[in-house]
């Protein structure tokens, strides 16, 4: 008899699992940065088209050194901060009562539906003969467009809480209160930090169109300056100071999470 | 205290699920349901913990609950309903909060369960990093910490491996041989109802009629030593209930 074949069994269970690859996030960036460098100091990149890297290093320098970064990132930040808050404390309210009360859901939960599509900066100017051109106008933009996706990941969540565990809470004859506080809430919270992510990624796109209408300092009204002047340096460093701030607010949202959900490990 | 369930009968809309149900939980006495998939087990325990209502029919206590009870009426789950964001010890505290009891007292309740259920070294850990039979221990452990004096489980075993359910068992009867609470056992494995029952309740299939009440006189701490008599009992209760069993499988969900 023929000698029988010996082989490992052939392994295909590789892939469709994300590694960790620290490193490769920030080469990428650096590389792209370098070439676009490289491009515009040899003329591949027509300055008027994009100014290099260091052009825009420069601006930067600029604001810093002239102290005026501090006015624009301090009215920009201000309005972004109250404007999230008030809309994301609305918003979880709405959205708990929403999930919570069937007249509540009846109710609001169509609005809702109704207005969260529209795009905020639409109702703009409304806003502005509602609020005046000062800081109501741009806070309410804000506040808006936080409101409406904070209140739908919010009643999402609570409508996925288990219901065994409300079951649990009534079966021990916990208060309506207690089961609120301590089941429903912390049960929607993984549904509700998510949805802060994307309420502040829309709050950072509307603080900028805000900006846009009457506004002397602010990272939108600099960026607005520049791009009249045709200051493609300082327009690019505006866009990198909002890029900044985007990744700064999404750390400390990660941070949160890690802190609030440690539980799910 | 003891429970007497009178005539009750209940429908989900043209669904009738309990008809004329009627028997008593005497105080001190594990009574154990069983019968085919579907045929009202569940629902009727939540009647009997007052989560639902019936259509028809009463569930009554006679004689007050002890007064140390917190809880008359307690429930162990089926998949544990364990908070995931509270630790084993923050389960405990859940069900004692509202009671007010004062930080020595509710301290002294939380360390003596975790001690009745073997616990007391996994007092910091979360849920997700225990085993199910360990779950299903701290739910224990929660429902003992507001002195029930009625115990109602549904299927509180369905989720666990044999060996574990094994274990569990054991320690179910150890309890019961130390604190004689009294319980409603809700399974579909006719081994944990003769372990653990003194009265075995048979219901038919859907819509869930009394078939038949079996009493078994054997002292619950004897049984894992005749488990030949208890073969003979296994074997008539399948016996009712083999048949209903085939039918109900067969039957289509949702009518
Ligand atoms: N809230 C409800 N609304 C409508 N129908 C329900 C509801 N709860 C249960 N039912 C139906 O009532 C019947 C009995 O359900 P129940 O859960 O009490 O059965 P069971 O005996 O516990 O079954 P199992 O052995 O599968 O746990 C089933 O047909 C189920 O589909
Ligand atoms: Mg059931």
């Amino acid at each position: 008899m023929a000698e029988k074949q010996v082989q490992p069994v052939p392994f295909r269970g590789g892939g469709f699992t994300a590694r960790k690859l620290g490193l490769v996030g920030p080469l990428v960036f650096v590389a792209i940065v370098a070439l676009w460098e490289i491009g515009c100091r040899t003329g591949v990149i027509p300055p008027l088209v994009l100014p290099a890297p260091s052009e825009v290093y420069a601006a930067l320098a600029r604001l810093v050194e002239t102290g005026l970064i501090w006015d624009h990132l301090g009215a920009s930040l201000q309005r972004l901060v109250v404007g999230w808050s008030l809309g994301t404390v609305l918003g979880v309210a709405v959205g708990l009562s929403i999930g919570l009360f069937s007249l509540a859901r009846a109710g609001l939960a169509p609005i809702v539906a109704a207005i969260f599509p529209v795009p905020k900066i639409a109702l703009l100017p409304l806003f502005v003969i509602w609020f005046g051109i000062g800081e109501g106008s741009k806070v309410a933009t804000i506040l808006f467009g936080t409101f409406f996706p904070t209140v739908v990941a919010t009643y999402g969540g609570v409508d996925n809480v288990d219901r065994t565990l409300i079951r649990m809470g009534q079966s021990f004859g916990l208060s309506w209160f207690s089961i609120v506080r301590k089941i429903i809430l912390p049960g929607a919270l993984p549904a509700i930090l998510p949805g802060f992510r994307i309420s502040a990624a829309i709050a950072i796109v509307l603080l900028v169109a805000a900006e846009m209408i009457g506004a002397e300092y602010g990272i939108g009204a600099y960026i607005l300056l520049a791009g009249s002047l045709m200051a493609t340096d300082e327009l690019i460093a505006g866009v990198a100071i909002l890029s900044a701030i985007g990744l700064v607010v999404n750390w400390l949202i990660g941070r949160a999470e890690r802190a609030l959900l440690a539980w799910r490990r | 205290m003891d429970l007497k369930i009178r005539d009750v009968g209940h429908a989900y809309g043209p669904l009738t699920v309990l008809d004329g149900i009627g028997f008593e939980v005497p105080a001190g006495r594990i009574v154990c349901i069983v019968g085919p998939s579907g045929c009202g087990k569940s629902t009727l325990l939540r009647m009997i913990g007052g989560l639902e209502r019936p259509d028809s029919g009463e569930i009554l206590q006679v004689g007050a609950p002890p007064a140390a009870s917190l809880n008359p009426l307690t429930f162990i789950f089926q998949d544990f309903a364990l908070l995931p964001w509270r630790s084993v010890e923050g389960n405990i505290r859940l069900v004692l909060e509202d009671h007010r009891l004062g930080a020595a007292e509710t301290e002294r309740i939380v360390a003596g369960v975790l001690a009745r259920t073997n616990l007391t070294e996994f007092r910091k850990a979360w849920p997700r990093q225990l085993s199910g039979g360990m779950r299903q221990r701290v739910a224990i452990a929660r429902a003992l910490a507001v002195s029930p004096a009625v115990m109602l489980m549904d299927e509180p075993l369905s989720a666990l491996d044999a060996q574990t359910r094994e274990l569990l068992m054991a320690d179910l009867v150890a309890l019961w041989e130390r604190e004689r609470f009294s319980a409603v056992y809700v399974t579909h494995n006719l081994a944990e109802a003769v372990r653990l029952g003194h009265r075995v309740i048979v219901l038919s299939r859907r819509p869930g009629r009394i078939r038949e009440i079996v009493d078994i006189d054997m002292p619950l701490g004897e049984r894992t030593g005749r488990m030949a008599e208890l073969e003979a009992h296994q074997s008539r209760l399948w016996a009712l209930i083999r048949d209903e069993a085939e039918a109900a499988e067969k039957e289509l969900v949702g009518g």
